[in-house]
């Protein structure tokens, strides 16, 4: 009977008469399943905190685990940086993690086979291990030019900005412990020239805001970045400074999905940014609109520049300091004026000197990337250089740089930038009336800025324009860097870089840093946290050589291995050519679709002996043997191909933890949620178990080879059915130990006598108290804005950088709108919304005794505190390569002459490697420029992943943008018969591709030098492999790149572009080749020998 | 089993409009709730869209470049239940003329700085025509309207389809059985029968998240609140208001769609603010549910009916009388 009423229950039509819903349609409709209806994440088991693993956004995420499966992901409502959402890739996680396109095998593919064949976890690792020390021996270095080296040329690595800090560090710690210099992440790629420019300005190479604070700004300036599409999600604060009124601009060569949500789109010629911000600057000195009492206290406008410095409008487009044999500068005469005045002031100062010279004049010490290692340091300069607090006299900075800029007039930039000159006074007018005391400016960039021949000096330009508006250090200005993978700034702090050790140490230089004194001597400062390196160093190689780092053996500084030269990653592919280089680890990096030149990638792949590739899924660069563009050109025979290819499956970011550091340069921590399936594992066990497996290989040598290696501390305690190393026991040893053995509370505590140990001075705190601060997770509704209980901030857990900068010299706020950072008198102690990024306790009216060094010489106005002399360069003695002020050079490949230098078309000074694989185009003014009319630059879109190989997989994101396109003018479809929906082949020297065209008014034909100059738009993400595929737009990409920091420039080339699809097979390289004979092009195309040469004609 | 418009069911209803939930049988239902979606701040990212299949595990339904802007997932159907359009426009020149007022604080002036030199642009040249760029990136993400009166609901003949608890228009896929009237019943042309199988699907408005207290996936993925999600009648004083704050701001294009408890559906449960007229999102200017006059029609039917019968059995007496009269 019961059971009856129960069917009768469900009966919709018995309901419907019996029950409240006269209409059938409501309630009574409701069927028993419907009735059920949970939530899936009502039924999860357990709920683990994690951060996505894309952009360096850094979005919290909660992991929904069942059954030890995870069965959701969804954005963490707690996060203060992402407040719960994600974008269509965070969104995506779930699918990236769970699905099917994952591996969880192991792959090895002989040499000469023409298939992958399935091999043991255990296997596969004893035959990497065996293959890692065959290959040290035999190419094993002693010494180079006489001098000791210890390395091996043989090895290297790219990737790590996709990892975790951790893996990170044992990635860097291993592999320099084998003597391997060849060590590179997509930071190379993507942010070098960030560190070179944000940290010869201000002494830290990383964003000096967080992303929060964007909120705040009156104005904000996005140029050289498609924030919205690149990082939507930190685009929420963008939004919310809108909503508040502020004025937000986009200047960028496309309008894109930003430019409409900008009060106003500025599209500028790509290529020409430091013309555009060299105009604001001039158009702020000449209407003195710059915030004087900042600029006087705070920067060095008023320090006096030698008097051998010439400025490039002495000497026609140069500096003083150029040797055209070389194509370097002797950056001496850059230095303040009488830099050894002090000599007298302590027995440190010198220092400056020895310094000077050892980058002087000595090209090979030059490419060793050392502006790099300005991350967080300044370069060694004059601590207390002469002065001219008038700002009157001609050789202080201020008339320097007046007379600099005095070129880069409104009708200058029109022409350069094909900016109408309306629209950029609007510009200069907005940026001026936000800011000074009661507003703030913020600039915000990415590798629109970066990815260029002159990229550390764009981001050098913003930093001086920001530096006289005074709107550094302050709440609502700054500069973000907004950086594109999720531990991109991580891999730059813990670098996997050939030039940097951890916390921007410098790698040595076999000529220049001979033993620890004289590496640790040339690079610390004077003044500052910066004359502290030493402890640095130190408890570095305490960390890595545990007690056989000695007094007595200089620590075990003569384990590391030396610098020659340029060991980037474009060199590592001209060492493979060469055949130099014979093995080759790709750690979740796909340098076959995301480096520039990707064809001359695959071809040095293809002389390797050995590939180690760890991915999600078989990418590009782990299939290029078999099925790779070159196979189906003929330029490559898959039996001819003597490389050995191991593929390891990947671990997740749900399957692993650890810390990212994120665009703010903070440490986030993800927990793992269940254990990797199959052979998938971390990068940190691949690392540890492979360190191990050597470890025990060696045991009992005596080669001196082996030393460092056997020296390496490695015992990491293991977890877990796979013997996981604890990550957490890897951060500890990253954040230090005292003489106790007791965790380091900051990198003030680090003694230079062996007594403390520390991975990486810059994160010692991040285990303050014994606790991982990186996994402090106080909801941002719990706390103040500047949530500085979530997460940990480096350095010191500090939020704004320089942010004494955010009060007066006499230590009050500016104004009560823009109060952070404040003198308290009664307390005598720096207060506000954040750790004050100074001294504590040091007053504000502070001066220092002449015979002061480091920290205590500096005085309570100084806010910049890892620099030489405490300011905020607006001009920079040293620290780079290619000038102390931005100057605007044309890019490697362009359709125009330089209009403001017309003898110097390019930077005096880029790095150039024309070979037959990377040849250039002619310059504007050589015979054959014609051939490439067009300006490409390369850009992300929202749906996709850098080279894809964790979007171009995921059905959910690849339905979104299902093809490789290009975006042209209705204009350039018109004078190339382009139709909207059809085909195009662009065509450079370096290869030919085809896209589905879009043809949009959002490219704008700009006028520039009087003509007309079109630009068409590439996506960088696609690639023959995946659920969607097409050709990878770097196959048009040269290798020319920007001399500090050897980034590529990806971001203004030029090339043609013709209706159709391109030719197939062994036609395709017969197109590139017809080009290359039309444009007449040779090895000196577009050289700087050339340059000169046509200079003298 | 009609359910009525505007007619008795309606006056239950506060303020005399629909409750669609009590309307139809929930006992004490909670707030009406809704999607207010804010297109003047849609970054046309998509993560609603790949929210909500990563939620309601839908599958991917094509990989063919559309070549309209950046859509290409063309419209909602069975397995998209949301859609971002892309509207790219040649406009006047966009860039506002004053800086839109700070809240609570001190504006300043835009000018106050005199310009360089007489190099600055003194004189007027034709670079004073060519201000920013001349063009507009509408971005929209449409979903299913949960209209008040629903004409999907009103015409399924099984039950699938059924007016939630929220007051929203939900399927039921155990009941289904893939008649398809609903498709050509809607206004919009969201409800899609999925082809391998012939039932039919749509934006659930993500009712199992709903009975958790939970926010539906695409609004909480929203990276900058275009998508919000809450009771109805919050969402609607929230939108006004925004609209007036565009109005304020120089935007006299804001305007609010299907919002309007009059409009032809009885006012959406996802409304919109757009920039354009509807057309141009590809939103019918008018929509009009096709069962708005069920109702009457029913009753006109039955009146009708019961005229029929009164004639047929008077006629019927009639003869009867006639047939006796002769007899």
């Amino acid at each position: 009977m019961r059971d009856l009423r129960r069917l009768l229950g469900e009966w919709p039509v018995y309901r419907q008469l019996t029950g409240g819903d006269p209409t059938g349609r409501g309630s009574a409709a409701v069927s028993p399943r419907t009735q059920r209806t949970r939530p899936r994440t009502d039924l999860t088991d357990r709920v683990v905190k994690s951060v996505c693993p894309y952009c360096a956004v850094g979005c919290g995420q909660e992991v929904h685990v069942r059954d030890e499966k995870v069965v959701q992901i969804e954005g963490d409502p707690d996060s203060p940086i992402s407040r719960g959402r994600l974008c269509p890739k965070g969104a995506a996680t779930l699918q990236l993690t769970t699905g099917s396109a994952r591996r969880h095998q192991c792959l090895y593919r002989a040499p000469h086979s023409r298939e992958w064949r399935s091999l043991d976890l255990e296997t596969a690792m004893d035959m990497v291990a065996e293959r890692v020390l065959r290959t040290r021996r035999e190419t094993w270095e002693w010494e180079h030019e006489g001098t000791r080296v210890a390395r091996t040329m043989g090895i290297a690595s790219l990737g790590g900005a996709t990892l975790d800090n951790e893996e990170n560090y044992l990635i860097k710690k291993l592999l320099t412990g084998l003597g391997v210099v060849q060590v590179e992440n997509q930071a190379r790629v993507c942010h070098s020239s960030t560190v070179a420019g944000l940290g010869t300005s201000f002494g830290r190479g990383g964003a000096t805001t967080f992303m929060q604070d964007l909120q705040h700004a009156d104005c904000i300036v996005i140029q050289g970045s498609n924030y919205a599409e690149a990082h939507p999600v930190g685009f929420q604060w963008v939004m919310e400074a809108k909503a508040r009124g502020a004025r937000v601009i986009h200047i960028d060569p496309r309008y894109t999905r930003t430019s409409a949500l900008a009060d106003y789109h500025v599209p500028l010629r790509a290529g020409s940014d430091i013309a555009f911000l060299g105009g604001v600057i001039r158009y702020v000195l000449e209407n003195e609109a710059d915030f004087r009492e900042y600029v006087t206290a705070y920067t060095n406008a008023a320090h006096l520049v030698s008097e051998d410095f010439r400025d490039t409008e002495d000497l026609d487009g140069v500096f003083s300091g150029l040797d055209e044999e070389s194509h370097t500068y002797d950056p001496a005469s850059w230095q303040y004026e009488g830099s050894p005045v002090q000599a007298s002031a302590g027995a440190r100062e010198p220092v400056a000197d020895r310094r000077t010279q050892d980058t002087s004049g000595d090209p090979a010490t030059q490419a060793a990337g050392g502006s790099e290692t300005h991350g967080s340091g300044g370069a060694v300069a004059a601590a207390r250089p002469r002065r001219d607090e008038t700002l009157r006299h001609p050789r202080c900075v201020y008339q320097v740089l007046k007379r600099h800029y005095a070129r880069y007039t409104p009708e200058r930039v029109e022409e350069i930038c094909g900016v109408p000159r309306r629209l950029f006074l609007r510009v200069c007018e907005d940026l001026v009336a936000n800011s000074g005391r009661e507003r703030t400016s913020a600039f915000v960039y990415a590798v629109g800025w970066t990815q260029h021949t002159t990229g550390s000096q764009y981001i050098r330009a913003a930093s001086v324009l920001q530096l006289l508006l005074g709107n550094i250090g302050r709440p609502g200005g700054g500069i973000q860097a907004l950086r594109g993978h999720a531990s991109i700034q991580g891999s730059s702090d813990i670098p996997t870089l050939y030039n940097l050790l951890p916390g921007y140490l410098p790698m040595p230089h076999h000529r220049a840093h001979q033993d620890l004194d004289s590496w640790v001597d040339s690079t610390r400062t004077g003044k500052g946290y910066w004359h502290e390196a030493r402890a640095y160093a130190v408890s570095l190689l305490k960390a890595w050589y545990g007690d056989a780092a000695r007094p007595e053996n200089d620590f075990c500084y003569d384990h590391l291995p030396r610098l020659t030269g340029s060991h980037d990653t474009y060199a590592t592919v001209r060492a493979q050519l060469d055949g130099a280089c014979k093995g080759y680890f790709l750690m979740g990096e796909n340098p076959a679709v995301g480096s520039a030149n990707t064809r001359m990638q695959r071809l040095g792949m293809a002389k390797l002996d050995w590939l180690v590739v760890r991915d999600f899924s078989l990418i590009e660069s782990a299939t290029w043997w078999q099925d790779g563009p070159e196979i189906e050109t003929g330029e490559l025979r898959t039996e001819d191909i003597a490389t050995e290819v191991f593929f390891f499956p990947a671990a997740s970011h749900t399957e692993k933890s650890g810390s990212f550091t994120n665009t703010n340069r903070w440490l986030q921590w993800h927990e793992a949620a269940v254990e990797p399936r199959g052979d998938a594992r971390s990068d940190l066990w691949f690392m540890y178990h492979l360190g191990r497996r050597l470890k025990e290989r060696l045991r009992g040598s005596t080669d001196p080879m082996d030393r460092a290696v056997l020296d390496l501390t490695w015992d990491y305690p293991v977890t877990g059915p796979h013997d996981e190393p604890s990550a957490e026991a890897v951060l500890r040893e990253i954040n230090g130990k005292g003489v106790h053995g007791e965790p380091l509370s900051d990198y003030t505590a680090l003694r230079d006598d062996g007594s403390t140990s520390c991975g990486c001075w810059i994160y010692s705190g991040v285990y303050k108290g014994g606790v991982n601060q990186a996994a402090r997770r106080v909801p941002h509704g719990a706390q103040e804005w500047t949530a500085r209980e979530w997460a940990w901030a480096w350095p010191a857990d500090r939020r704004i950088l320089y942010n004494r900068a955010s009060a007066a010299p006499d230590g009050s706020p500016w104004s009560e709108r823009k109060a952070y950072v404040w003198w308290d008198e009664p307390s005598r102690q720096w207060v506000g919304h954040d750790a004050a990024d100074f001294v504590p306790g040091l007053a504000p009216d502070h001066v220092p005794s002449e015979d002061d060094v480091g920290v205590a010489a500096l005085r309570g106005d100084d806010p910049f505190i890892m620099q030489a002399d405490g300011k905020g360069w607006l001009y920079v003695p040293a620290g780079l390569l290619d000038g102390p002020l931005p100057t605007h050079y044309e890019p490697q490949d362009s359709p125009v002459t330089n209009g403001l230098y017309p003898r110097h078309a390019r930077s005096p000074v880029l790095l150039q490697s024309s070979r037959p694989e990377n040849r250039y185009h002619p310059g504007a003014d050589e015979p054959g420029a014609g051939v490439f009319p067009y300006i490409v630059t390369t850009h992300r879109l929202t749906e996709h992943f850098t080279a894809g190989g964790m979007s171009r997989w995921s059905p959910y994101l690849s339905e979104l943008q299902p093809e490789f396109f290009c975006e042209v003018s209705p204009m350039l479809a018109a004078e190339r018969g382009l139709e909207h929906g059809g085909w195009a082949t662009l065509v450079t020297a370096r290869n030919a591709i085809e896209a589905r065209v879009l043809v949009t008014e959002r490219m704008i034909p700009l006028t520039v030098h009087g003509r007309t100059v079109h630009q068409i738009g590439v996506p960088f993400h696609w690639g023959p492999n995946g659920l969607s595929t097409g050709d990878a737009a770097n196959e048009l990409v040269a290798v020319a790149q920007d001399p500090n920091a050897h980034i590529q420039e990806d971001k203004a080339l030029t090339a043609d572009i013709r209706p159709g699809r391109r030719p197939r097979g062994a036609e395709l390289p017969q197109l590139v080749a017809e080009y290359r004979r039309r444009a007449g092009i040779t090895a000196e195309t577009g050289s700087l020998a050339r340059q000169e040469g046509s200079k003298n004609d | 089993m009609t359910e009525t418009h505007g007619g008795p069911s309606g006056e239950r209803g506060t303020a005399g409009r629909p409750d669609p939930a009590a309307d139809t049988g929930h006992p004490e239902p909670p707030p009406r709730v809704g999607f207010f979606t804010d297109t003047s701040v849609c970054i046309g990212c998509k993560a609603c869209e790949v929210a909500c299949k990563e939620w309601n595990a839908l599958p991917a339904d094509g990989f063919s470049l559309s070549a309209m802007s950046y859509d290409n997932t063309e419209g909602l159907g069975a397995s998209t239940w949301r859609h971002v359009a892309f509207v790219e426009q040649t406009v006047p020149d966009t860039a506002p003329t004053a800086v839109p007022s700070p809240e609570g604080r001190t504006e300043l002036g835009l000018s106050p700085v005199e310009r360089a030199g007489g190099s600055a642009g003194g004189e007027q040249t034709e670079a004073e025509e060519t201000p920013g760029s001349k063009i507009r990136w509408l971005m929209s993400s449409d979903v299913c309207k949960h209209c008040t009166h629903a004409a999907c609901l009103d015409v399924c003949p099984t039950g699938a389809l059924f007016r939630t608890e929220f007051g929203t228009v939900v399927v039921q896929d155990d009941i289904c059985n893939g008649c398809g009237y609903c498709v050509p019943a809607c206004p919009y042309g969201v409800i899609e029968q999925r082809p391998d199988d012939g039932r039919a699907f749509k934006c659930t408005m993500c009712y199992d998240r709903l009975g958790a207290g939970m926010e539906p996936a695409c609004a909480k993925a929203c990276p900058t609140e275009s998508i919000q999600f809450g009771p109805l009648d919050e969402l609607r004083e929230r939108a006004a208001l925004r609209v007036d704050a565009l109005h304020e701001a120089g935007v006299p294009d804001a305007r609010l769609y299907g919002h309007d408890p009059d409009d032809g559906v009885g006012g959406d449960g996802a409304f919109f603010l757009l920039l354009d007229e509807p057309e141009v999102y590809g939103l019918p200017p008018d929509p009009q549910v096709p069962t708005r006059d069920l109702g009457r029609m029913w009753r006109h039917a039955a009146g009708a009916g019961l005229a029929l019968a009164g004639a047929v059995a008077a006629a019927t007496a009639t003869l009867a009388a006639a047939r006796k009269g002769r007899a």
